[in-house]
């Protein structure tokens, strides 16, 4: 089995506040993450890949193309923006970095098959660092 | 089953370019890494063995012994030579993480599957932030597919 992951650092920022809830609530479920002017993070996004390498370039997928998928699929949408506000297919959810993960995820998949459909390679996983020490991972069968 | 890891270092470079392809194709293919002159990464190689402990010592394999086997297999064979030019096969194979990966584990594989541990698997960083995971499926015994 081979697969091949590449790192993609993004600063963003959010607040985790649910409007189903009350101040106090919001307060105790999410404490300073509830803020409410938001803060920020220097996230890492981790794309992996897997499947067999191409015979003629024994790569898995071209550098600049997985570069240019997540670039223009994720990270267009949410470097330097505000989770909460500036990112269309955030809304209506709370920008928890699970949240963030099932999303890019959601993004990158339909990226996959309108540019990669019939390809060997697959997209195996997504993994988000928040900070150095809290990490989400999800990933695909 | 216990899986034991250690991590070894090697500075290499090396090019990423398809003989069969134009310059300009190999361009849009590796981007920067196809220029003929190379360049060089600090890879990091982190080898995974698996097992039983031993009974009698309390270890899947002596870590030292892997140290010893990742020097000898891979770290003398790669660190500080131009792969295209030094290192077989990569006169013929271009040296992608992936191949380098594959690679690795040929190397790796027949040293370390004895005594009921086998390589599980190997993970090779070409920088921090771009890295490759290889392991072949096992047939009953341990040995290599």
């Amino acid at each position: 089995m081979l697969r091949l992951a590449k790192r993609y650092p993004f600063s963003a920022s959010h607040r985790l506040h649910s409007d189903q809830l009350s101040d106090n609530e919001n307060d105790r479920l999410f404490g300073k993450c509830n803020n409410p002017f938001g803060h920020g993070h220097n996230y890492v996004l981790e794309v992996g890949v897997s499947g067999e390498p191409d015979p003629e370039s024994g790569m898995l997928l071209a550098r600049p193309e997985l570069d240019r998928i997540v670039r223009q699929a994720v990270l267009d949408r949410i470097d330097h923006a505000n989770l909460n506000t500036d990112v269309d297919a955030m809304r209506g959810v709370v920008p928890t970095t699970e949240n963030l993960a099932l999303v890019i995820g959601r993004l990158l998949r339909e990226a996959w098959e309108k540019e990669f459909a019939g390809r060997p390679v697959r997209l195996d996983s997504i993994r988000i660092e928040e900070t150095a020490r809290n990490t989400f991972e999800v990933t695909y069968g | 089953m216990v899986s034991i890891t250690r991590k070894a270092e090697f500075s290499a470079s090396h090019y990423c370019a398809n003989p069969r392809l134009s310059a300009a194709q190999n361009e849009a293919l590796y981007g920067k890494a196809s220029s003929p002159s190379g360049h060089g990464h600090n890879y990091v190689l982190e080898v995974t063995v698996a097992g039983d402990t031993d009974p009698l010592h309390g270890m899947v394999m002596n870590l030292k012994d892997l140290k010893e086997i990742m020097n000898e297999a891979v770290v003398e064979v790669y660190d500080h030579r131009f792969l295209n030019h030094e290192v077989a096969p990569f006169d013929r194979v271009v040296p992608t993480a992936e191949n380098i990966a594959r690679d690795i584990w040929r190397r790796l594989e027949p040293r370390l599957n004895a005594n009921g541990r086998r390589l599980r698997s190997i993970r090779l960083y070409e920088t921090p932030d771009l890295f490759v995971d290889y392991s072949e499926e096992q047939h009953e015994g341990g040995v290599a597919a």
